[in-house]
């Protein structure tokens, strides 16, 4: 099956002519139709245009970049002109809403060649970390249908756990590329906040949000950041800092790196089976070369508090361009403005954005901004001051993803701490605006995939997908694949 | 532990442009002050003499030529998108006063 080869496995062989872009294309679109009834991880097919894209790369015969002529698909919050975006929400989906431009990212992925096939459920709006409270339903984790694919950008790791593209992209505000990555057992990466431009990506908090690709491999990782990062115009946030050719500086040892291992993340709770897959990488690591250290992240405990004021504080900034006016639900017969607008909303949103709009107003309502946003934002400064002194002492910290593998369906719907505490490990990094990245590192005795998340220093995006590299290279998890049909 | 009442809650649901039904006021009473109450623990953190993080990279102003680009999106294609009518290339609103 085609669809299941890596992106380098798929360019080489593109370049010899062995397969066509067309074939390649094909395989992807043919997967997801026998599969994607069982996981539902696709939400929007844009099947005939590319194939048509395809054809044209085929006649063109060019692969000079390793993208040329490689299928792929987009969570359902980036834009692109002329296809369906609808965040899975009820706001945009009712008219879906058809975007008249093109997300900076897709843009980039479109000139280097690759082809958008279509898009992956999601968390409404990003909101969530089990994919569950998509306006589509939740998607099924391709090792274990009765378990969620994580969240938010569930989707994206199921539909590449499944082969149904050569990679996916996702975004991560509070792990969401690297919990499900984890779940699904495939790679992604969470870049350093303004490596990659998040123009025409539906914000969910933006002080946070960061777009970031899901792979089959380290190395194919490394080739999709490589085509999307770097300064844009269109995003004030992002970095004038070259762009070094990652997937040009892996290599496969790691001689004298100072690997962290963070106390705070090897506590009480965690299943075992988890702690012993990254202990066991831990090793893999030292035999390698690299030097073991033992360190502290003081604030690690107060990440996910942090997180749930200023999240939900921007999410009400967000949010409030969801009115019906120039896009999105509109409601019938409004008695007048102020009511089109609470219908449109009250109808348009679900449960988890309303929640998160809410605490949002509330935090950042005049007499409480001071004791809950501007408290939350100091104590980021501490979390991210963690960090710095950690990366005087140690080049790359290791930690789990998440305390445990893919959680049953429904598990934890009724409480939504329970659901925010499903970020513990993911959180710190993002106060931080560190990159950080989820690789397999082994499966659970029920034979659920496991994923160990490494963190560098900020623009250190080489060495930490070297060392990832170095790591995946050594080990031979992510060929192991799930069995749906 | 901070706890919320209805009418705290209807009026946040107010100022957020929410209309909610009665049972979602009960479940959002409860489940607000429930993270409320768990977002209490940062009070435990010291954090005088430390400034608040707004921009995690260091990155100041973002300076750039103040020139026209030309945006794939048209007037036309943006007003598309609209669920309201056009009218003259605006989107006609409901009224403001019933």
């Amino acid at each position: 099956m085609l669809s299941a080869l890596t992106i380098s496995q798929a360019h080489d062989k593109l370049k010899k002519k062995e397969i066509s872009s067309v074939e390649l294309t094909t395989s992807c679109i043919e997967r997801i139709e026998s599969v994607d009834k069982k996981l539902n991880a696709v939400v929007h097919r844009n099947f005939d245009r590319a194939l048509i894209e395809a054809k044209k790369i085929d006649t063109a015969g060019k692969f000079d970049t390793p993208l040329t002529g490689i299928p792929y698909l987009a969570k359902d919050v980036y834009c692109e002109a002329g296809i369906p975006t609808t965040a899975c929400s009820n706001m945009l989906r009712n008219k879906d809403y058809i975007p008249p431009f093109d997300s900076t990212t897709t843009k980039r992925l479109k000139a280097a060649g690759a082809i958008s096939i279509g898009k992956t459920n999601t968390d409404e709006f990003t909101m969530g970390a089990s994919t569950e409270t998509s306006c589509y339903g939740v998607t099924r984790n391709p090792w274990d249908t009765s378990r969620v694919a994580g969240g938010s950008s569930g989707g994206s790791a199921a539909a590449v756990s499944a082969d149904e593209a050569l990679f996916a992209l996702g975004t991560d505000t509070g792990g969401s590329i690297r919990q499900p990555a984890s779940f699904c057992g495939i790679s992604g990466i969470r870049p350093t906040y303004g490596r990659t431009s998040r123009y025409g990506v539906m914000s969910m908090a933006s002080s946070l949000d960061t777009i970031g690709p899901m792979c089959k491999s380290i190395e194919d990782l490394a080739i999709v950041l490589e085509a999307i990062a770097g300064k844009d115009m269109m995003d004030g946030t992002t970095s004038e800092k070259p762009v070094e050719p990652y997937s040009k500086l892996l290599r496969k040892d790691v001689q004298g790196l100072r690997i962290g291992l963070p106390k705070e993340y090897f506590i009480d709770g965690i299943h075992p089976d988890v702690e012993q897959c990254v202990r066991a990488a831990t090793e893999t690591m030292k035999s390698l070369g690299a030097k073991i250290v033992d360190i502290s992240l003081p604030h690690t405990k107060y990440a996910v508090a942090t997180y749930y004021i200023l999240c939900p504080c921007e999410v009400s900034s967000n949010m409030a361009r969801y009115d019906g006016i120039r896009y999105g639900h509109t409601p019938n017969k409004p008695k007048d403005l102020i009511d089109y607008y609470q219908r449109a909303r009250s109808e348009g949103f679900g449960a988890e954005v309303k929640r998160r709009i809410m605490i949002g107003t509330y935090a950042l309502s005049a007499g409480y901004y001071d004791a809950y946003y501007v408290k939350a934002q100091k104590v980021r400064t501490l979390i991210r001051k963690d960090f710095d002194d950690a990366f005087s002492k140690v080049d790359l910290i290791l930690s789990p993803v998440s305390p445990h593998t893919a959680f049953t369906i429904g598990a934890n719907s009724n409480d939504p701490v329970a659901m925010y505490l499903e970020d513990v490990f993911t959180i710190a990094q993002v106060m931080a605006g560190i990159p950080c990245l989820s690789v397999p590192c082994g499966y659970s005795k029920e034979g659920l995939p496991i994923g160990l998340q490494m963190m560098g220093p900020q623009w250190g995006e080489a060495g930490l997908l070297s060392a990832a590299y170095a790591y995946q290279n050594a080990t031979e998890w992510q060929r192991k694949k799930p069995h749906v049909s | 532990m901070t706890s919320l009442t209805k009418e705290q809650v209807l009026h946040i649901a107010k100022l957020a442009r929410l209309t909610l039904t009665s049972d979602e006021v009960t479940n959002m009473t409860k489940e607000l002050s429930s993270i409320l109450g768990y977002v209490e623990v940062l009070n435990e953190v010291n954090t005088s003499n430390v400034e608040p993080t707004a921009q995690v990279t260091g990155l100041k102003n973002a300076l750039r030529e103040d020139t026209v680009h030309a945006s794939e999106a048209t007037p036309d294609s943006l007003l598309a998108a609209s669920p309201l009518p056009i009218v003259e290339h605006q989107i006609q609103a409901p009224h403001a006063h019933g």
